[in-house]
């Protein structure tokens, strides 16, 4: 009996008390006092920002592209050769 | 391209990223403020590394049990892209303490063992680097990598956690998952880590396959 109530505490505190967890809670979302950069949203120049990092992330990635297709046509010329 | 499907995903993957990270609602917090969006490209650094150095770790013991030295190839590339994202997680994670902790570097135990960590691996390119012969080199590298990733587990989760640490999630403080509840901000965080470990991914496999080339051509 007692080892089953000290597992059962075990189970509790290791599940919530010893993590001392802080939710995010709705409030957290339309709290206005914490600043956040709300008037680069309202101007919408949130938008140019981020099509200037897109323009920079789809470029990368497509120059990774063709680096790996470079390599898959060195791979099969080196095929045929042997 | 062979079964490139994978890769298709990962650029949706990061393209969503980015999108969502920008773009969508964050919680309102303070001190963090709009740096909450970094949860989604400092700690996806770090969880990738851990993804990708313990495939390196399952391939250098694969080359234990079979002297096969392509199993070595892949070890060695997978360490140094999950690497590569580390040093990208130690300067994100100054850069965003800078601004939240007050300070580039405080001391704090999160940050010293990651550090460590990062140089125990170094040591293992060096390691590499320093024996000519090729088994040799592949055998010796191939244990030093196991006790490396045996040394960096406890050096990032355990250690940190027994003493007072900024980080979230060490000493007391709760980790993110204290926002465990919180739909939105996983809606974007877990794209993310897939994403950036299957870009780690990506790179890994085009610098093995290099390797492979520069193996047949010389």
């Amino acid at each position: 009996m007692k080892k089953w109530l000290l597992i059962v505490l075990m189970c509790i505190t290791s599940l919530s008390f010893s993590q001392d967890k802080i939710p995010v809670t709705e409030s957290d979302y339309t709290n206005s006092e914490v600043p956040m950069a709300d008037k680069l949203r309202e101007d919408g120049k949130i938008y140019v920002l981020t099509g200037i990092i897109m323009i920079i992330l789809i470029g990368t990635l497509g120059y990774l592209v063709v680096i790996d297709k470079k390599i898959s046509r060195v791979e099969k010329t080196l095929e045929n050769k042997q | 391209m062979r079964q490139y499907w994978w890769k298709i995903v990962t650029i949706i993957l990061l393209l969503y990223t980015f999108l969502g990270g920008l773009l969508l609602e964050v919680p309102r917090l303070n001190i963090l403020n709009e740096t909450i969006r970094a949860l989604y490209f400092h700690v996806p650094m770090w969880f990738g590394m851990i993804i990708l150095l313990t495939v390196s770790v399952v391939y250098s013991i694969r080359y234990l049990k079979s002297n096969d030295l392509t199993l070595d190839a892949k070890a060695i590339e997978f360490a140094n892209v999950g690497v590569v994202f580390g040093i990208f997680g130690i300067l994100t994670g100054m850069f965003w303490a800078q601004y939240t902790w007050g300070a580039w570097w405080s001391g704090d135990p999160k940050q010293n063992a990651s550090a460590i960590g990062l140089l125990i691996y170094f040591a293992y390119f060096i390691l590499r680097g320093s024996i000519e012969n090729e088994e040799q080199r592949a055998r010796i590298s191939a244990i030093y990598n196991i006790f490396a990733f045996a040394a960096l587990i406890p050096l990032l989760f355990i250690l940190p956690r027994l003493t007072d640490s900024l980080h979230p999630g060490n000493g007391g403080n709760p980790g993110f998952n204290a926002y465990d509840l919180d739909s939105k901000l996983r809606l974007v965080f877990y794209p993310a880590v897939i994403a950036w470990t299957m870009l780690g991914v990506w790179i890994a496999t085009i610098r093995i396959r290099l390797r492979n080339l520069e193996y047949k051509t010389l």
